[in-house]
This record gives C-alpha cells, structure tokens and sequence, in this order.
C-alpha cells in the first residue's frame, strides 16, 4: 500500500491536459531536401526527422551545438523537442546545402 | 599517346574535350570504347615520365542499389591496377573511402587497396568524417605526417603533390571548405616554388563552381585558385560527384573522376544527386579508375578514365 499514493499521484499528473505535449511533428528527408524546410510548431514539440534516402543525413544546428544528430542512414530517426520560442535553423552537415528551420512560437 | 610526338596543348585540350563528352555518352547509356581498359592497358611505355593512379569513392558500407556490394567492385577496380603492365607509382585515394566512417569500412577498404601493393595517399570525402569525432577516425588512419586537418604535399619526379581536404566544419547553406588556416599553409607550401613545378592538387569536392544548386564546389576555392594560378601546369583531381567532367581554365585542368561504387546523375538531373539507378550489367560501365601519365618535357598531364567494365 506504501507505493500506491505515489503512483496514484503520477498518473494524475499524466492526465492533466494542461501538461499534455504538443502533437509531435515528423519531418521527412528525401531527395537530399528537408521535405518541409520551415516548420511552425508550439513550444515544448518534438519534431522528429526521418531520413527516407538512399544516402545517409545528418540534422545539425546552424550553431552546431543546440541539437546535432548521429549520422543517419536510410530509416534513422532523430528527435529533439524544441522547449523555448525562438526560430532555430539547421543543416545536414554531409551536405550543407540541405538546409531547413523550425519557428517556435509561445505555447 | 606516342612520347616521342606529344600532342600539341590544343590537341590535348581537344582530346580532354572529346573524353569529357565520351564519358558523359556513358552516363547516359552507351559506352566511349575509345577510352576501354584494353586501351589503357596498350598504352604506351611511360618513356622517362612517370604515371600515377587515381581511385575515388569506394564508399565500402554501401550495399543498396545499384550496388549491394561497394567492396566487390572496388576489389575489381584493384584487379585493373594490379593488371597494368606499367606499375604507377602510387595511388591517390580522392575521398569517401568509407560510406559511414566505420572501422570495419576502413578495415576492409585497405585490406582491398593493400592488394594493389602500392604506396597509397588518402583524402577524405564527407562520408569519412561521420564518426563522433568528426574525421578523428580518418586521421588517425590515414592522416600521419599531415598538418592540421590532414592536408599535405609530397613530391614526386619533379612534381608536385597537393592533397587539400574540403570537407572538414562544412557550414549550413554552404559548400565545400578549405578555410584559413589550410589556405595560409598553402601560401606557405607554394612560394617558395619556382612557376615551372608541375602542380597536381588533389582534393575531394571539385574546386570549381561545378554545380553549386547540389553543393558540387568549394566555398573558399577562389582563394586556392589565386595561389595556383602563377603555375605553368596545374592539375585538380578530385571525386564526390561520381562522373567524369572536365574543365579547362588557363593552365589549370580539372577532372573529376568516376566512383568505384556507384554512378551519380549529370548535373542537374534529376531532382537529387543521390545513387543513379543503373541495370546490373551496366554498372561496371558507369565505374571506374583513373591513370595519369606524365611525359617529362612539359606537356600536359594525360589523364585516361578506364571503366571498370
């Protein structure tokens, strides 16, 4: 019985729509493009990038600091959930002229 | 070529001119049968010059299509080597040795270059520089005796050797890259030469504005350009497009060479440069090796692309 109040308590926490996620959003990669080069999404998103290729990819920030993805071969994901407005571009860094942005707007 | 009547420059440059549109008949189905292995394999003694080869992109890992296997056709790119009559010197590996920068990429990249028993000097393309260190892997392999990122230069009967890497901290929207600190050793590797030295750069992405819309050039290549201008004979080898396309400008000649992996579109064709879908018995046909003979009085380096079919 100990557990039970804490676990109770977290499931709560879950619940409550005023700590639900945004939608995550998917952005594809193919044809050596970001298949939706700018994205608007609501702080506290994931944006989750799919390399369908044939060629491998990489999801680096312009920074190359605030997200920078393993190398992604074909059907690799990587994620990054983007907490704070702001617009944030980024690049594939095997080949640089593959660039796209996420634009955050205040939740 | 005969040595003891070299072609004139605008003979060569016409020839160049003529291999450029052979290769490019190649790309899009047929084959320049002027410019076969069996070709290549009659050339002529080098006479007193020397020959060297070229090999690009065997991006070993890559097993989809048009190639489950890049280590088999590169083995087979090995067995032509091995095959000529007239042993180059050396070979010049231009980049993408590895498709992923793995370990056992590399292992198996150098055990099948190692066939060829020949001295081999590496470059790296952008597919050597995916592990976590960024290129650590490639230069911890390859990179001995280099300055920097893993540039360096050698000579060799009298020419001189220039291997640039342009692939290192690429930046978004940008190209290839040589950056400051490379292009200041360059200075410094070139002034000291007389303008007579034959100069042979090589590098993995061209140095030219090849086709700027898929990132085929380097950013900062202008620069190097300007420090090789004064040469009387400079010539830029490189790989990363997967073609043969040749350029002339003055006295610099630039060649792009064949990958032994798999072939990319012409520029601009097509919506990406990603694989070229090819039928299996023509692969061979659209990969391929690169000798280069040099004649010692002068003239123009001879370049022949040899398919590997």
């Amino acid at each position: 019985m100990r557990h039970l109040l804490p676990a109770l308590a977290l499931a709560a926490t879950l619940a409550a729509p005023a700590f639900a996620a945004p939608a995550p959003v998917t952005v594809k990669i193919a044809n050596f493009t970001f298949a939706a080069p700018v994205v608007t999404v609501p702080a506290g998103t994931t944006v989750t990038w799919v390399n369908e290729d044939d060629i491998p990819h990489t999801v680096v920030a312009d920074d190359k600091t605030m997200f920078k993805s393993k190398v992604l071969d074909t059907g690799d994901k990587f994620a990054f959930t983007f907490a704070k407005p702001g617009t944030y571009g980024y690049f594939c860094s095997i080949h640089p002229h593959m660039t796209g942005k996420i634009v955050v707007k205040a939740p | 070529m005969d040595d003891k009547d070299p072609p004139s420059r605008r003979r060569m440059l016409e020839c160049m001119g003529w291999a450029g549109a052979g290769v490019l008949w190649t790309v899009s189905g047929g084959l320049a049968s002027s410019v076969s292995l069996d070709t290549a394999l009659a050339a002529p003694k080098p006479g007193k010059g020397f020959s060297f080869l070229q090999v690009s992109d065997s991006h070993i890992g890559f097993n989809k299509d048009p190639n489950p296997d890049a280590r088999v056709t590169f083995r087979e790119a090995v067995a032509k080597i091995k095959a000529m009559p007239v042993k180059p010197a050396f070979i010049l590996h231009t980049g993408d040795v590895s498709h992923l920068s793995r370990d056992a990429e590399f292992d198996d990249a150098d055990q099948i270059l190692s066939e060829a028993g020949l001295t081999a000097f590496h470059v790296p393309g952008e597919h050597d520089m995916l592990d976590e260190g960024g290129g650590v892997a490639f230069l911890k392999r390859y990179g001995k005796g280099t300055a920097g990122d893993g540039w360096f230069s050698f000579d060799h009967s009298g020419v001189h050797f220039v291997g640039l890497v342009n692939v290192k901290d690429l930046k978004a929207g940008g190209m290839g890259h040589l950056g400051e600190a490379q292009l200041a050793w360059l200075q410094q590797d070139l002034e000291d030469r007389s303008s007579s030295t034959p100069i042979v750069v090589f590098t993995h992405i061209p140095m030219w504005a090849l086709y700027p819309e898929w990132g085929w050039g380097t950013d900062d290549s202008a620069q190097a350009m300007s420090l090789l201008r004064r040469f009387g004979s400079v010539t830029v080898l490189n790989g990363h497009i997967h073609q043969v396309i040749q350029k002339v400008e003055g006295n610099v000649a630039f060649h792009t060479a064949r990958s032994t992996a798999f072939p990319q579109p012409a520029p601009g064709q097509g919506p990406a440069p990603g694989p070229m879908k090819v039928p299996a018995g023509q692969l061979r046909d659209v990969l391929g090796i690169r000798t280069v003979n040099l004649v010692r009085n002068g003239q123009p380096l001879a370049v022949i692309d040899t398919p590997l079919a």
